[in-house]
């Protein structure tokens, strides 16, 4: 059959389209994923077993099970349930609890690393829990773990490809489109894999810079 | 909770987690010989072979595994590859973990310090016996826990074969799905198979780890 990468000038535009939504998509879901692992890291710290336990299993359920079955569980589960979301909410959604479990995991281990001093200071300095948690502690916990959860940035941006298997039209279905109407599957998909590398390229150089104003900040 | 439903697929799903541990075993096959060939290239006197590996790593790393299964699956005819969906899905899904355990792999060996690789280099071993006697052996140790993690997500990302119509655990949740409309009852019997199969590799994992530190 051979190769023809002539034919990607005419669906380009189609293409960017789509990588414009996987930028979306990977910062709806980043900002997710980090206030859901913020909130998902006190919740297993501080709330009574009553309320842990749930989550407790969520996490565990969630970290053993793969992201697309998940997706299949929260596109479908929501409908089942009666909220109709557009299938870009619930890729959002979907890749947002997925990573916001793996980084509440983080989170919690640099929450108990922050110093108890600290909390006594705030407290002593009359903040209530709440705001000794929310403007002492949590701060000094998030700058430790902004290595770590780069990398889960990084690894949520490769795994929105998934969310074409729900239906939303980001990168990798607007490929798909293309195939659809040109047969050129190898031509579209490594262009497609050229333009995640490059997005993957900024993002490991804007990690690197906030890696670098934090380490500046110490 | 449709507990006689989920009952009645359970047999399904248990074939399918069958095919689910084939290739889990498949690819962390490959991706092991891949892991321990990169490393290599790596780590290699030879500037071009250092370069593969790192390109290898780099591009493999910087992609999505579904867009690389997809390129193979899809794309490999118009170069001449013709695979059917597993072979496709073992090779692809292998040659991307690959890239994530020449790291580990990697990772490890440059652990073991340098003094005892000039040490043995002086009391006389080649480059080879030096690797062999001196550094595979406590590199290994080092090595198994992350491999563990390595293969964990191995595990998981086998349910990406389902986009090209593998019948494993995943692509088999998603047919119930669609056909009874009970997303919750097929998630917890695909969930649970796949939290089995991941908890047993892990307690193997952690034996070899164990076994590795007492010798």
């Amino acid at each position: 059959m051979g190769l023809d990468f002539s034919v990607i000038p005419e669906y380009l535009d189609i293409v960017l389209w789509g990588a414009a939504w996987t930028i979306a998509i990977t910062i709806g879901a980043a900002i997710v994923s980090f206030f859901g692992g913020i909130f998902l890291a006190v919740v297993a710290l501080y709330a009574s077993i009553f309320v842990r336990l749930p989550f407790r299993a969520f996490a565990f359920l969630f970290m053993g099970t793969p992201l697309l079955l998940q997706l299949f569980l929260i596109y479908f589960g929501l409908v089942q349930v009666g909220i109709d979301v557009p299938a870009f909410m619930a890729g959002v959604i979907g890749l947002g609890l997925h990573f916001a479990v793996y980084n509440s995991e983080l989170l919690q281990t640099s929450i108990l690393a922050v110093d108890k001093g600290q909390v006594e200071a705030a407290r002593t300095l009359g903040l209530s829990r709440m705001q000794a948690l929310r403007k002492v502690v949590i701060p000094q916990a998030i700058r430790d773990v902004v290595p770590p959860i780069g990398n889960n940035m990084i690894a949520l941006l490769k795994d929105s490809a998934l969310v074409s298997v729900i239906g939303v039209s980001e990168l990798t279905l607007s490929a798909q489109r293309a195939i659809g109407s040109t047969y050129r599957p190898f031509e579209f998909y490594v262009l497609v894999a050229v333009i995640y590398y490059i997005i993957n390229i900024f993002m490991e150089a804007a990690q690197r810079r906030v890696e670098r104003r934090i380490q500046a900040s110490k | 909770m449709d507990f006689d439903l989920m009952q009645r697929v359970f047999p399904f799903f248990l074939e399918a987690a069958w095919i689910t541990i084939i290739l889990s075993v498949l690819t962390a096959i490959l991706g092991l010989t891949c892991g321990i060939l990169g490393a290599a290239a790596r780590l290699s006197r030879f500037a071009l072979l250092r370069f593969v590996g790192a390109a290898y790593v780099s591009v493999i790393r910087g992609t999505p595994a579904l867009i690389q299964l997809f390129i193979l699956y899809f794309g490999g005819p118009q170069i001449g590859i013709q695979l059917d969906a597993f072979e496709a899905g073992v090779i692809g899904l292998g040659l991307n973990a690959g890239a994530y355990m020449t790291e580990t792999i990697r990772g490890a060996i440059i652990t073991i310090d340098k003094g005892q690789i000039e040490a043995a280099r002086t009391v006389g071993l080649s480059r080879l016996q030096t690797m062999r006697y001196v550094v595979l052996p406590q590199a290994m140790r080092l090595m198994i826990r992350p491999l563990g993690v390595n293969i964990n997500a191995l595990i998981k990302a086998t349910a990406l074969v389902a986009a090209i119509s593998v019948v494993e655990l995943t692509y088999t949740a998603q047919r119930y799905i669609g056909s009874t409309y009970k997303p919750f009852e097929m998630f917890l019997i695909a969930g649970i198979l796949y939290m089995i199969i991941i908890y047993v590799t892990g307690q193997a994992v952690a034996w070899l780890d164990r076994k590795a530190r007492i010798n």
